[in-house]
């Protein structure tokens, strides 16, 4: 704060502070506020909101507590989400070490130009794109029949499905942060570890994951957050079977019409992440300072 | 024979780089060996060669009598010192020099004893709990040897492991490292581009230009015998008076110099008429006149350097001249501004073809 202050002058500081205190206030506080607003209270006809029936009370939690079905659906979709972020991670980490450790900067470039181009195109389009490769009668079950390798088309939309486009679609995101450690990494200590008669799973144990500990936390903290509030993916590629959270959600605002039973789903999933990340970061130990770094 | 390298014509071409060329000797066992050049003359490459991070694109590699060509750095009986010394900073000082065990399968009670004694061989005994970002930059030195002494290698490589610390603890660590060599009798292939360094710790110094061996020598024998101008110029300092090949007989030559006929030790190769220059040490210049050899300087300046003072001249050629006074002879000093004579030994010059 003396920084600013003695950098900009006492008025631009003051100018700085009330624009980020605005947008923490407007953007973030308000919002979640209003959310734990809407889901204390019941979903009342306009007439009766302020009248006596509307006070604040625990319905809206209990009643998903009591739904099983509903119940079932948020349990899987944090466990989903879970082997979407192990899954991103076994292929981003060994993606990432070649790219930060072995690869020419010629070979590294082309790699993330080709990993980034498709993220121009719209989310919705490339899970699309995803729904289409794996049709009934789409492309990957003519090039697996063609090839002898399975005798009848696979139904693969369903949890398949699902998990092989949210592994698509949050890969930058797992494999920007690990890359960012790994490239810190003096190659000269992975050297060292092999001159010293270690295999390369022991390098990669003792030298380069302690390294890209904090790299590999943040990216599967974003995996799990994005994937635990996708909605694109499962509901094109999802079968009754997968349904995910979020689409519960969704049904509440937008067709159940009840908002504040809605708040309260969104609540609870908002909560459970958070504490899944916090649990994830205690367990790697990494604070929240090295995730934003 | 059990823990010598040999090198046999080893050559290393990185797409159009030649680093290293047709580089052939043979490190004996125990032998202090030292690889000796400017930047850029393929030192690390030739280490890394014999480490086994690099597949030379010609010759052999043979250590202990084996070769080791397709054999993987963690398959030789080799460990590198780095330049930048590679500690593991996530890693306890203990644990970093118990690693090469750890990655061997030696229990954890075993390798923490072992990492204890080798931390009191480097005199850092109470220092293993320590992370290596806690310890001076002689201490994280000693780490590293500790480090790689703990797989007992046959050869120890070490990548100008000095070259981070300032001189006192540079000069320190000098005798340190030739003690333990001693000691452990590992054979080292210590790699500078520190001449005083090399002479001072070597049983033998190759000196390398361009990726080319120049000579192999005792210290004393490249200093008193460079056999290539390079050498001559590189390995201490010297004098160089231009000439011609005036007579050679007997292992001498005679150089008509711009300064008169001059003789000195005949170097490799020289025929007569040939364009040669006589190289004579600094200390190897006398003041006063007489002696076997003598020219006369225009004295410029006497810097005293403490045991010796250095006095530069101008030859009547134009080139410059240094000599070295010992302290205690500074009476004989010329003083600056005078035409002072200079004498020295037919045996103290050698007489070298150009390049
Ligand atoms: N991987 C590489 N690819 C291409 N050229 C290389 C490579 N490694 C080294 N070289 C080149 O080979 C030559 C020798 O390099 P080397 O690192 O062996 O020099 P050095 O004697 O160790 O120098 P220094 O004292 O500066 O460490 C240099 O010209 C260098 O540019
Ligand atoms: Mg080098």
């Amino acid at each position: 704060m003396r920084d600013l202050v003695q950098r900009f002058g006492g008025s631009l500081t003051t100018v700085f502070v009330a624009l980020v205190l605005l947008w923490m206030v407007g953007m973030v506080l308000a919002p979640n506020l209003l959310m734990i607003d809407y889901a204390l209270r019941p979903n009342l006809p306009p007439a009766q909101i302020g009248g006596p029936n509307d006070h604040y009370s625990l319905a809206n939690f209990t009643y998903l507590a009591g739904e099983a079905t509903h119940r079932a659906i948020f349990f899987k979709t944090i466990w989903a989400s879970a082997i979407v972020t192990f899954v991103t991670l076994v292929v981003c980490y060994p993606l990432a070490f070649w790219l930060a450790q072995r690869a020419t900067p010629a070979q590294a470039g082309l790699a993330i130009l080709g990993l980034v181009i498709p993220f121009w195109i719209n989310e919705v389009l490339r899970t699309l794109a995803w729904y289409i490769l794996l049709a009934f009668r789409g492309p990957l079950n003519a090039v697996l029949l063609a090839l002898g390798l399975i005798s009848e088309p696979v139904r693969w939309a369903g949890d398949g499905g699902v998990l092989a486009a949210m592994t698509y679609a949050y890969i930058l995101f797992m494999l920007f942060p690990i890359y960012n450690s790994m490239e810190s990494l003096e190659a000269a200590q992975i050297e060292a570890a092999r001159d010293l008669g270690a295999k390369s799973w022991r390098i990669h144990w003792r030298v380069v994951i302690p390294h890209a500990k904090a790299g590999i936390a943040t990216g599967c903290v974003f995996t799990f957050m994005l994937a635990a509030g996708s909605y694109i993916a499962p509901s094109l590629l999802g079968s009754p079977g997968s349904r995910w959270f979020t689409e519960i959600i969704y049904n509440w605002f937008f067709e159940g019409g009840d908002w504040n039973r809605g708040a309260a789903y969104a609540l609870v999933l908002l909560v459970l992440c958070l504490a899944v990340v916090l649990a994830t970061l205690k367990l790697a130990r990494v604070n929240l300072a090295d995730v934003t770094k | 024979m059990s823990r010598s390298v040999q090198l046999d014509r080893v050559g290393m071409t990185f797409g159009t780089t030649r680093a290293v060329s047709d580089v052939t000797f043979t490190v004996e066992d125990g032998e202090f060996f030292s690889i000796l050049g400017p930047s850029g003359c393929g030192k690390t490459t030739l280490l890394r060669i014999v480490a086994g991070f690099l597949r030379p694109t010609e010759g052999t590699v043979l250590i202990g009598g084996r070769d080791m060509a397709g054999l993987a750095p963690n398959r030789r009986p080799t460990a590198m010192i780095f330049q930048s010394l590679a500690l593991f900073p996530l890693m306890s000082v203990r644990e970093n020099i118990a690693f090469g065990l750890e990655a061997r399968g030696v229990g954890k009670a075993e390798r923490s004893r072992k990492a204890d004694e080798l931390l009191d061989v480097v005199a850092l005994g109470g220092f293993g709990d320590r992370k290596p970002g806690e310890l001076s930059g002689g201490q994280r030195q000693r780490v590293a040897i500790a480090r790689a002494l703990a797989v007992e290698p046959d050869v120890l490589l070490l990548d100008e492991p000095l070259s981070a610390l300032d001189l006192k603890l540079r000069q320190h660590m000098r005798a340190e490292l030739r003690a333990l060599q001693k000691r452990t009798g590992v054979t080292f292939i210590y790699i500078t581009h520190d001449q005083g360094e090399a002479l001072a710790m070597s049983d033998r110094v190759a000196v390398m230009s361009a990726g080319v061996v120049e000579q192999i020598g005792a210290p004393q024998d490249l200093y008193a015998n460079p056999q290539t101008p390079f050498v001559a110029g590189f390995v201490g300092e010297t004098n160089r008076i231009a000439g011609r090949v005036a007579a050679l007989a007997g292992g001498i030559a005679t150089v008509d110099t711009g300064l008169g006929p001059m003789r000195g030790r005949a170097g490799p190769g020289l025929a007569e008429g040939q364009a040669v220059k006589l190289y004579v040490r600094p200390e190897a210049l006398t003041p006063g006149t007489g002696g076997e050899n003598s020219l006369a300087a225009r004295v410029e300046r006497v810097d005293f350097e403490g045991a010796f003072a250095l006095a530069h001249g101008r030859l009547a050629d134009g080139e410059e001249m240094i000599a070295s006074i010992p302290a205690t002879r500074l009476a004989d000093a010329p003083g600056i501004g005078t035409e002072a004579a200079f004498h020295f030994d037919t045996d103290h010059a050698v007489v070298l073809a150009d390049a």
